[in-house]
């Protein structure tokens, strides 16, 4: 018994130290980034000691929760208006906002042969469910409008569309085959730079407004070292990699 | 208090919802619980343990397996599409299956509860006159246990009014076919539309008071008759 306590005693002295330096961080990010998110935790973990405790969810959700005081430290949003908002409304630490990565759209069905590098599948009469984010909320759901729209095909198009309540959604009621195809956030389909399932055309970024996704410190975080950290890391090589990788641009 | 003409849409769906809900569901759990009420199977305990499951099971979770279950791959989405009735998902029907599953206890629980307060003995009584099992049913059975009918009925129905988690899940927020009350205070929020979502969600929760009351209302009366 004595042994065993003058382990533990060893063990936290040893690692009281490190552990008074590292903090976790609240972070409230956008759906999209949901496969990303992973590897950037374990890299600013691994880089920084610091721990990201990461919430997924759609960004109106997150300025409501904000507003009322949700103890979140970081925002990733997805898109630029929400962060300058809270800046603006005083919820966020001045200055702290930038862009951290920009996000692309993919039209895509979880089958094989149906989206075509033609997009004969768009001219065509359309056949099935399209889904897309609520474009009303999401930021990737009215650029889905905007790219029908640019294609001449979205009156063709409309009684089609079923919507995600975010990206995420979107995403599922494709993989699941419930829709035929839908526009998604290529971070969803895209991984170590392939698309590896069902068929895609990855949309040229002039189709539709460019998909700006800010950061913002918000004010819980304003005195915690990891949120900082965090938003350093987030303009680190390491995490443009990884970034990259999922099919963001910056 | 005013609507837009998209939130009065999001009203007349939810309800034609819960109405055709709370009919489909009265008819499929009557013969349910009172076989329920009335059995000595050995399967007694695990059908009421399954009709029971959405009371604990997030809406979620429902959600989720009805739509991988309705989907193209599932064997729902195979049976209904060999019927010729193509995928639920993203339909008025295929809410109307959710809100069933995720209503049936509402529904079966009453009903068993007061097929059981009716007891073997008017039964009996009615036997000895020579009324068949129908007629018994009809005629004995069901106005004995008008109470619990009502209390299924209302209790149903608010509970669809009410239903979230599933419809986000199956429903795919299509105006006019799927976009329900609760869908649409959801997408008010999000969108920062707090005064309309001020607005839906106020006449919801008055909804949900009265619909209370008169139940807290009905009960007393019953209890009062039969005492």
């Amino acid at each position: 018994m004595p042994r065993i306590l003058a382990a533990t005693l060893l063990v936290l002295l040893a690692t009281g130290p490190l552990a008074a330096l590292a903090a976790t961080v609240q972070v409230a990010a956008a759906a999209n980034l949901a496969a990303p998110m992973k590897a950037i935790a374990a890299g600013f973990q691994a880089a920084t000691g610091h721990r990201a405790s990461v919430a997924l969810g759609s960004t109106g959700k997150f300025y409501a929760q904000v507003r009322n005081g949700a103890p979140f430290e970081v925002l990733l949003a997805a898109d630029d208006e929400t962060p300058a908002r809270l800046e603006q409304e005083g919820l966020g630490v001045r200055g702290s906002r930038f862009t951290y990565a920009t996000g692309r759209l993919a039209l895509w069905s979880a089958e094989a042969d149906v989206v075509d590098a033609q997009l004969a599948v768009l001219r065509q009469p359309p056949a099935g469910k399209m889904a897309i984010a609520d474009p009303r909320i999401a930021p990737y759901g009215a650029a889905a409008l905007q790219v029908l729209a640019k294609m001449g095909v979205r009156d063709d198009w409309q009684p089609h569309l079923v919507q995600g309540e975010n990206i995420g959604q979107a995403f599922q009621f494709v993989a699941s085959g419930n829709a035929r195809l839908g526009f998604v956030a290529l971070s969803q389909v895209m991984s170590d730079g392939r698309i590896p399932r069902g068929s895609a055309w990855i949309v040229p970024p002039g189709m539709h407004a460019p998909l700006k996704q800010d950061a913002l410190l918000l004010s819980p975080g304003a005195n915690n070292p990891a949120a900082r950290a965090l938003l350093d890391y987030l303009r680190s090589d390491a995490a443009r990699t990884v970034l990259r990788s999922y099919g963001y641009t910056f | 208090m005013s609507f837009a003409a998209d939130d009065l849409q999001a009203i007349r769906l939810t309800l034609e919802l819960a109405a055709t809900t709370t009919l489909v569901l009265l008819v499929l759990a009557a013969p349910l619980a009172w076989w329920l009420a009335r059995t000595r199977s050995r399967w007694r305990g695990p059908v009421s343990a399954v009709v029971a499951l959405p009371l604990v099971l997030p809406p979620t979770v429902l959600g989720f397996y009805l739509l991988v279950s309705l989907g193209p791959q599932g064997w729902g989405g195979q049976l209904t599409q060999a019927l010729g009735l193509g995928l639920l998902p993203f339909t008025f029907g295929g809410l109307l299956v959710g809100s069933i599953v995720y209503s049936l206890p509402f529904a079966v629980q009453p009903l068993q509860h007061a097929f059981e307060a009716v007891g073997r003995r008017p039964l009996e009584a009615a036997a000895t006159l020579r009324a068949g099992p129908w007629d018994r049913f009809f005629h004995v059975v069901l106005p004995l246990s008008r109470g619990g009918i009502v209390q299924a009925a209302v209790l149903t129905f608010a509970h669809t009014v009410g239903e979230f988690g599933v419809v986000l899940m199956i429903g795919g927020n299509i105006p006019e076919q799927t976009r329900v009350v609760s869908t649409q205070i959801y997408g008010h929020v999000e969108a920062l539309q707090y005064t309309q979502a001020h607005a839906l969600s106020a006449a919801m929760l008055a909804f949900s008071f009265a619909v209370l009351l008169a139940l807290a209302m009905l009960n007393r009366r019953s209890t009062r008759v039969l005492g």
